[in-house]
């Protein structure tokens, strides 16, 4: 049985269909990469996913299954006068964990034993993004879900970030589903990806699904936009 | 100094050490001035119960539930007109309360009075302050969580609503505790100047939250000691002390 499966998925805000019919699924140790221009939902399938938006159809998680979520940075506020070591222990006694999680998680993502001490708005965007990894990693997940892991990150950040996911997926065998608009991440790392622009049109392996028609109907006005805002102007 | 007067003195350091604690989480928060208009709440209650010759510290305590429901609810609905309701609700009530209270006893509620305590009134405000202090540090990291991001707190297990609403009652019983002995207008500031000094001096949380306290305590001790020698009223000294501590703490941060 798969770790979670997504079947008809739909998500309305309001009056605005988000989500339509969207279908996935993932098992253990895989890793998911959800691909598709910008307002086309991913952020939104992501929080249906952690139950903090209402969706129907079917999104069933094994049962069990822990959950750590690593989200855009720019949605966590950094002015708070807490270190590194304030916030990750936080989490640890909220959770009942052991302080040496919290030292274990942060050697495991890379993040030295004096950035620890350091305040959170002092440290730099590719480290704020190991610390927030790192807190997504306490309490042992079975699964971790990033949205835009490397936004906001220069180049560099870029491919350690990646590294790093990489590796939890090796050591760890961690699934993880990931929201990217980085291409070459999804064709080396993804075992499957999810084109998404409102509904899926495509899931499966990278090599197969993702041809050069696929990425233009995904990256392109979709179709039915024109006649939506005729729609709209008709009402009018 | 008379037995009475001693608890009053006691229980005013205890209660400014308490704000301290609580402030700092709401600077987090970016809710310093919440203080201000929660205090206001409290007028109306005040108003009604001194007309009806009943304890006031029950009327207040009375409206400032009511009034911290409805914040908790627009907070939980988090529109954008949450700032322009909370506006209309706090300046309602102050015309409320003002027609409500009675004119001698207008300007103690607004500005505070140093009222002589009985050993009742003094375990029961002990007592309070123990409950403010204890209920906020054990629920400070979910507190943190929370004020880091929702998102991630909900994630960790946390209860966003329920930490946000218990978090909401231990405030307004911090400002119930502080309306004796600072009044409506200026009970607020117990809440914001010492987290503000606290802010500027710690590094760690837990040194923000103590430095916090601490400023809040010593605000009261400097401030009662300067109205006794100059024979002013506490609750504008306390306040205008604790400003002056901010002040230095700016001052010695650029030297």
């Amino acid at each position: 049985m798969p770790l979670l499966e997504v079947e008809n998925l739909n998500v309305h805000l309001g009056t605005n269909h988000i989500l339509r019919d969207v279908n996935f699924s993932i098992s253990r140790g895989e890793s998911l990469a959800i691909i598709g221009p910008n307002g086309a939902g991913k952020t939104i399938l992501l929080k249906v996913l952690l139950e903090l938006v209402p969706y129907s159809g079917k999104a069933l998680w094994e049962k069990g299954i822990k959950v750590g979520y690593v989200p855009q940075k720019i949605e966590a506020d950094r002015q708070i006068p807490l270190t590194v070591w304030n916030l990750l222990d936080a989490k640890a006694k909220t959770i009942g964990s052991e302080r040496k999680e919290v030292r274990d998680v942060a050697k495991s993502v890379g993040i030295a034993e004096h950035t620890l001490r350091t305040e959170l708005r002092h440290i730099s965007g590719g480290q704020f993004q190991r610390v927030l990894i790192a807190f997504a990693l306490l309490g042992k997940p079975d699964i971790i879900l990033f949205d835009e892991p490397t936004a906001s990150i220069d180049e560099q950040g870029e491919e350690q970030v990646y590294e790093v996911i990489h590796r939890l997926q090796d050591e760890l065998n961690i699934a993880v589903i990931v929201v990217s608009h980085d291409l070459s991440f999804v064709y080396r790392h993804a075992t499957s990806v999810l084109c998404l622009n409102k509904h899926g049109l495509c899931f499966g392996r990278p090599d197969q699904v993702l041809t050069p028609e696929k990425l233009t109907e995904l990256y392109s006005a979709p179709f039915g936009y024109y006649h939506h805002i005729h729609e709209n102007n008709h009402g009018h | 100094m008379a037995t009475n007067e001693l608890y009053s003195l006691i229980l005013a350091i205890l209660t400014a050490g308490a704000p301290g604690v609580v402030g700092s989480f709401a600077l987090m928060k970016k809710m310093s001035l919440a203080g201000d208009v929660v205090a206001h709440l409290a007028l109306p209650g005040l108003g009604a119960a001194l007309l009806w010759k009943i304890n006031p510290l029950v009327g207040a305590a009375a409206t400032l539930l009511l009034g911290t429901l409805l914040i908790w609810q627009l907070e939980k609905r988090s529109s954008l007109q949450t700032d322009t309701s909370i506006g209309v609700i706090f300046t309602a009530a102050l015309a409320v309360g003002a027609l409500l209270t009675p004119k001698e006893e207008l300007i103690e509620a607004l500005f505070g009075g140093f009222a002589k305590l009985s050993l009742f009134g003094f375990s029961l405000g002990v007592l309070g302050v123990f409950a403010i202090v204890a209920t906020t540090l054990a629920l400070r990291n979910r507190l943190i969580l929370n004020i880091f991001s929702p998102e991630l707190a909900k994630s960790a297990g946390v209860s966003v609503h329920l930490t946000n609403l218990i978090y909401l009652l231990v405030f307004a019983l911090t400002i119930l505790l502080g309306l004796q002995f600072l009044g409506a207008i200026l009970v607020g500031a117990l809440i914001i100047v010492p987290a503000a000094i606290g802010r500027e001096l710690a590094k760690t949380f837990p040194q923000f939250l103590t430095i916090s306290a601490i400023a809040g305590a010593l605000s009261v001790v400097l401030g009662y000691a300067i109205s006794q020698i100059y024979g002013l009223d506490l609750g504008p000294v306390v306040v205008a002390v604790s400003a002056a501590l901010f002040g230095i703490t700016l001052f010695r941060k650029k030297s």
